[in-house]
């Protein structure tokens, strides 16, 4: 599934199975595409262009990194700007640090002001003609330990700021060890700007301490670089580049695959909040956050029966929910009676505005529109509890598939239809959770009426694959074909409704209530 | 490694054992890891010439690779207040670059901080304390060398 071949191009579309399965049943106009891609003169961009399948609107084209592929692309650039500037590899990456790594600022910059640049960068003179090494000085009194024993070693950069080598090392192993800095240590002298070079730092730097040093460097090169950004999971060592500028980020949602599966999104590196914007997410979450009291008894985990008020707790991913006691069946999000979902699933789904004429109390409206967001944040978390749900289902279903294997005669091979299901539920709960976000910042017309439509089409496939995991192992092996058809159906309407929101954002004709800043 | 501080520190209070610029002055230093200093500031309305405020210092066994921690203190006897100041809280946490890791250099030293904080009294105009002090005082738990200010204003 995910590409075993570091340097091979890694779209959207080829990092997830179930997507591509699709993309031969539904044919989508894709060939929308940001302006902005053609901008970056990137390693792999001919290649990408080449190799590029076409893209559906919500999806975008990104690549992942190695370690090894990080240090190397960037070995590569300091070798070419070395040559370019004929400066030692050294004090290039020094540069291109300085300018943190924008070639073509460093270019211009060598070329208007070099002696200005050099020295701003901490290179003052030719390092080349002077390399850095220690001495012994007669009558040397170090500033810092106050050492003076005759035949102490000590180190100076050319400007002038000597120490013995014993502080000057544990001034950088501080620095390097306990602050994490790597690319811009300064001189420990005071108020001195000098920023100690790689060869310096080769003589000075406590051999244990190389590797972290070397990492702290290439942190500084990703965090530097727009395109690049380190998968946010935690002790994932990779790296995504993705064409995506800032300025984009209220048309398009750049959601990126790892290769150790997570998820995120590039604008804002939280995890993948396709179909909302980043800007709406973080106005989202911070309202959450604002009301997380009055929203927590919300999505508690309990609820009464609406018939016969007894406590039912929810243990499952699926809405439909039975009372124990009195057999009552209802709608855990609407508590609406269940039976009444197959024509009118709309209840659950939608929040109807109340008519403006008591609108002018403000009591009245301060209540509305409490209401209103509770509406929303209700079935948001409602999804991503079921989405926690699901995954302990899984684990469960995990152990089903292998007694399934042994009960049913199926081969491993076989029973990966579970595992699907799941990872579809997963995927489509995520979705769902941040369409209600997205639907709270919504005007009503026309467009919102369409995107509820899919809404609702999306979330009452989620709910039937969803209840079909509390069937029990031996009604599993018989209901194979219509899980699969079902999970094939769910993320066909996952793909319709990113399609669809995400085409109308990159031509911004969705209406939002707030601003989009 | 430890007896660096250590050679540094004797070498330091030897020193001002000796001779202090007017004003400063060291109180005590019987463990070598904290010591007090005393501080007036002179011809600032704002601050009575003769009351002069406590100074503790201690020294982590990395200094003078790390700063030290240097805050004022409040006593009852001799009395000592927490001077007035738009970036000293009033439990007498010191919001100046020169003691966070960023500002420190390992060449500075004791009097050269107590230099520093009395030309930084000597020069304020504003009889305030940082905005948000009384929350910060009532919440922080932190030690001054993990907090990392925002408020960095040179020209206070
Ligand atoms: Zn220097
Ligand atoms: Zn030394
Ligand atoms: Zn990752
Ligand atoms: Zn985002
Ligand atoms: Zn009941
Ligand atoms: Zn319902």
């Amino acid at each position: 599934m995910d590409s075993d071949d570091e340097g091979g191009f890694n779209s959207a579309a080829s990092s997830i199975e179930l997507d591509e399965e699709m993309s031969s049943s539904v044919d989508f106009d894709s060939d929308v595409e940001l302006d902005d891609y053609q901008e970056d003169e990137t390693a792999f961009e001919a290649t990408a262009k080449d190799l590029a399948p076409r893209r559906k609107a919500y999806e975008v084209e990104y690549r992942v990194y190695s370690p090894k592929d990080i240090q190397a692309q960037q070995d590569d650039q300091v070798a070419e700007v070395a040559n370019l500037l004929e400066q030692p590899p050294e004090a290039t990456a020094i540069l291109l640090r300085h300018v943190r790594w924008n070639k073509e600022r460093l270019i211009e910059q060598y070329m208007d002001a070099q002696e200005e640049l050099l020295d701003k960068a901490g290179l003052g003179q030719d390092i080349s003609k002077n390399p850095p090494r220690l001495q012994v000085i007669d009558g040397f009194c170090c500033d810092i330990c106050c050492e003076d024993t005759p035949g102490l070693e000590s180190f100076a950069m050319n400007c002038g700021h000597r120490f013995c080598v014993d502080c000057y090392r544990q001034y950088l192993v501080q620095k390097i060890k306990g602050e994490g800095e790597a690319a811009r240590i300064k001189c420990p002298g005071d108020g001195c700007n000098k920023i100690i070079d790689a060869k310096s730092l080769d003589l000075l730097v406590p051999t244990e301490l190389t590797e972290r040093y070397n990492e702290l460097l290439m942190r500084t090169y990703v965090d530097d670089k727009e395109n690049l950004k380190w998968c946010p999971a935690p002790n994932c060592v990779y790296a995504v580049e993705c064409g995506v500028k800032k300025r984009d980020l209220n048309k398009i949602v750049p959601s990126v695959h790892c290769d150790c599966k997570h998820a995120f999104c590039f604008g804002c590196t939280l995890a993948d909040h396709q179909p909302c914007p980043c800007v709406l997410v973080k106005k989202w979450l911070k309202k959450c956050e604002d009301d997380s009291e009055t929203a927590n008894w919300i999505s508690a985990n309990t609820k009464e029966c609406p018939k016969c008020h007894s406590t039912i707790e929810k243990n499952g991913g699926c809405n439909h929910m039975t009372c124990r006691k009195c057999k009552n069946e209802f709608c855990w999000m609407c508590m609406g009676v269940w039976s009444e979902h197959g024509t009118s699933w709309y209840n659950c789904n939608r929040f109807e505005e109340k008519s403006g004429s008591d609108a002018r109390d403000a009591q009245a409206k301060s209540r509305q529109s409490l209401e209103r967001y509770l509406h929303y944040y209700n079935r948001y978390a409602n999804h991503e509890q079921s989405a926690k749900l699901d995954k302990d289902i899984f684990h469960k279903t995990e152990k089903k598939m292998t007694l399934l294997q042994s009960s049913s005669g199926m081969s491993w091979i076989e029973v990966q239809f579970l595992e699907a299901a799941s990872q579809a539920l997963q995927q489509c709960r995520q979705t769902l959770k941040w369409t209600y976000a997205f639907a709270y910042y919504l005007a009503r017309n026309n467009q919102t009426a369409i995107f509820e439509d899919n809404q609702k089409d999306l979330e009452m496939a989620v709910e039937n694959l969803s209840e079909m995991f509390e069937k029990s192992t031996d009604q599993l092996a018989g209901l194979k074909v219509e899980m699969m058809d079902k999970t094939t159906y769910c993320m066909r309407r996952r793909v319709i409704l990113l399609d669809d929101t995400a085409k109308n954002l990159k031509e911004q004709t969705w209406e939002f209530i707030v601003d989009m800043v | 490694m430890a007896g660096m501080s250590s050679k540094r520190l004797q070498k330091e209070l030897a020193k001002i054992q000796g001779t202090l610029p007017p004003g400063i002055s060291l109180v005590s230093a019987d463990n070598l890891r904290e010591w007090q200093m005393d501080l007036t500031v002179p011809d600032n309305p704002i601050y009575p010439p003769n009351e002069p405020y406590r100074l503790r210092f201690q020294f982590s066994p990395n200094y003078p690779i790390e700063a030290p921690e240097c805050v004022f203190l409040a006593l009852p006897n001799p009395e000592r207040k927490v001077p007035i100041h738009p970036h000293i809280y009033s439990n007498g946490i010191i919001c100046l670059d020169l003691l966070d890791a960023q500002g420190w250099s390992p060449v500075h030293n004791v009097e050269s901080i107590c230099i520093s904080l009395q030309s930084m009294l000597a020069s304020n105009t504003k009889a305030e304390r940082p905005p948000g002090d009384a929350e910060f005082v009532a919440t922080n738990r932190r030690r001054p060398r993990d907090i990392n200010f925002l408020y960095h204003d040179p020209s206070v």
